[in-house]
């Protein structure tokens, strides 16, 4: 449904996509996930037929960015991260918008009003001014105008940003329920929670894509195991497993301390060092990776190449 | 804990504009040296506390406590005794690193015999010793984010303010900032954190929620964990996840249902159990690989906890 071939985009000297291939099935929902700056934006636009790549080619929905760029603006929802909700207009002046640009007919107009406002809940607030509706609202807004047409894709750059937890999920429930219908998703996020919820992840970084699949093997990139500790004095914890050969990546959670072992023989020895230092142990454990444990292995492991 | 160890202290905080209640009567304290974050939603009231906090705003009945000073009747004080780092950063782009410092001495008042010593702390502190002459705008996010901390921390403050500190910025430059944050608080610098995201919640030593004004909340990532969710969550891992979810949705047993990645999650009631389920999802044709509960996210807590609020 989406497929990426050694695409390139340059600024003058600046890489902001840097030969990329990536492949989305039909009907999966793939996460885009990078700092800022990391080329999502740009990726985005790309596949939405707005930029011209430097070199490579993508097609979406079946038409190709370039000879087919008006076809394939047809095919798609592109929900870019300012999109153009006109904010003194109404929440349904807005619809009306873009059912003509769309040119949508009576009938459809009618069954699609009656489907977004289904899922939205936004009837109610039909004739409030769109600038008058709250983040999340906009949000849920935005992506009923672009499904407006019956998209095969959905392109959405970071549409949860900066909107609060309660909205988010209530965004994420529309993404599946359209997800249900066999749409295929490409979202943007800088939030590795978000990303935990697609099937597929795309890790990008500095314009690479430097790893991609399901969160599952994913999380069996990192050959380290992850451990969480609870104690009760955390600062002298922390110092100790700072000398212990064979630790890496200590960070503090709070109270907790996560740590990575190369073995995990190594861990009585760890108990012990503890102990001797007068720290008590309330919880040892080990733990899953997060996607945010392995975009950081990911990185300083290149790190270390680049050094080695 | 006595009182002595409470560096803020809050007791019935009202703000209210044109007949609108920004702040409804909170009461808090936060203890010298910990990590506080103030989490809620949008709107929430977060913004109207910590300016009120910071000596910008007076409330309107309450009394509040900053360090030793009242924040009605010592504004000037407070504003010389914290920091304060918002989500923008307020950094001039087209000064260098060492202007940008330098601006600030002078905002804060350093004393002149200490500006070159405080503004090599900085430097060295954010690791920026090298990049000193560099326009500000063209460093990345993550150099900006430290810069903007040594700004803050010029006048060796006691207590910290920091709005949404890590939004946007890459993760191994976050874990980097938490770092900071924890080894200034290990010397005994108070950091007070608001934001809505949840990953920065996680950082936290203690957390107070708010909604629509009112302290809903207060306790560590784990008590509140604990004690928000009411009923239990359960990951389902099965062969046709989508199926699975339309069928479970139908179910009015269950409080919530959500897609995670190929798993699907199941809010359940107190009491309700969960093996039925697992037998109706095998008769529906679909086959469960794995089905286990899981402790609650902070998120988790949070949509809750709102919920039972709205």
């Amino acid at each position: 449904m989406l497929e990426i071939l050694n695409l390139l985009k340059q600024y003058g000297s600046l890489v902001a996509v840097d030969y990329l291939n990536l492949k989305i099935e039909k009907g999966e929902m793939a996460g885009l996930v990078g700092p800022d700056g990391a080329g999502k934006t740009t990726l985005m636009r790309i596949l939405s037929a707005i930029l011209p790549p430097t070199s490579g080619s993508a097609r979406v929905a079946g038409y190709d960015i370039i000879r087919d760029a008006e076809k394939l603006k047809e095919k798609i929802g592109y929900m870019p991260q300012r999109f153009g909700l006109y904010e003194d207009l109404t929440v349904l002046e807005n619809l009306n918008f873009f059912s003509e640009l769309y040119q949508l007919s009576k009938k459809q107009k009618d069954e699609k009003y009656k489907e977004v406002f289904n899922f939205s809940q936004l009837e109610p607030f039909k004739d409030f001014l769109a600038g008058n509706l709250s983040g999340g609202m906009k949000q849920k807004l935005a992506l009923s105008c672009v499904l407006l047409h019956t998209p095969e894709v959905l392109l959405l750059d970071e549409p949860t940003r900066g909107v609060d937890p309660l909205s988010r999920r209530d965004f994420w429930r529309i993404l599946f329920e359209q997800q249900k219908r066999g749409i295929t998703i490409f979202i943007s996020t800088s939030y590795m929670d978000e990303a935990e919820r697609c099937q597929k992840v795309a890790f990008l970084d500095k314009g690479r894509l430097i790893a991609y699949g399901t969160p599952k093997k994913l999380k069996e990139i990192m050959n380290e195991f992850l451990y969480e500790i609870s104690c009760d004095k955390t600062r002298e914890a922390k110092s100790v497993l700072e000398k212990v050969d064979g630790i890496s990546g200590i960070s503090i959670f709070g109270e907790k301390i996560h740590f990575t072992l190369r073995e995990e023989k190594l861990l009585a020895n760890i108990k012990n060092k503890l102990k001797d230092t007068g720290v008590e142990i309330l919880n040892l454990r080990r733990i899953e990776p997060s996607l945010e444990d392995i975009f950081i292995f990911l990185k300083q492991d290149k790190i270390e190449i680049r050094n080695g | 804990m006595d009182k002595e160890s409470f560096i803020v202290e809050v007791e019935n905080l009202v703000r209210k504009f044109d007949g609108f209640t920004a702040v409804d009567n909170i009461t808090f304290q936060v203890r010298k040296g910990e990590v506080f974050g103030f989490l809620g939603p949008n709107g929430a009231g977060k913004t109207t506390t910590i300016k009120m906090l910071c000596g910008l705003l007076s409330p309107t009945s309450g009394r509040g406590r900053v360090g030793d000073y009242d924040i009605s009747t010592q504004s000037e004080k407070i504003k010389e005794n914290i920091g304060y780092m918002s989500q923008k950063f307020s950094l001039y782009e087209e000064l260098t690193v060492e202007e940008n410092i330098d601006f600030y001495s002078g905002i804060y008042r350093v004393k002149k015999v200490l500006k070159k010593e405080r503004k090599e702390w900085v430097l060295k502190m954010a690791d920026l010793e090298d990049k000193r002459g560099r326009k500000t705008g063209e460093l990345a996010l993550g150099w900006k984010q430290r810069l903007a901390l040594g700004c803050a921390l010029l006048h060796n403050p006691p207590i910290l303010f920091l709005d949404e500190p890590t939004s946007g910025v890459d993760p191994v430059s976050r874990r980097n900032f938490w770092d900071m944050i924890y080894s200034f608080s290990d010397k005994g610098t108070t950091v007070f954190v608001t934001t809505h995201y949840l990953d920065e919640a996680e950082y936290c030593h203690r957390l107070g929620l708010i909604f629509k004004g009112k302290l809903v909340q207060i306790g560590t990532p784990e008590e509140l964990k604990g004690k928000s969710v009411s009923g239990s969550i359960w990951e389902l891992e099965c062969d046709k996840p989508i199926e699975a979810l339309d069928f479970l949705q139908k179910d009015k047993r269950i409080m919530e249902v959500s897609l995670f990645g190929i798993n699907i999650h199941l809010l359940l009631p107190s009491g309700e159990e969960v093996t039925p389920f697992s037998h109706l999802l095998k008769e529906k044709g679909i086959e469960v690989i794995r089905l286990h509960k899981v402790i609650p996210s902070l998120e988790d807590a949070f949509v809750s906890l709102i919920r039972k609020e709205s």
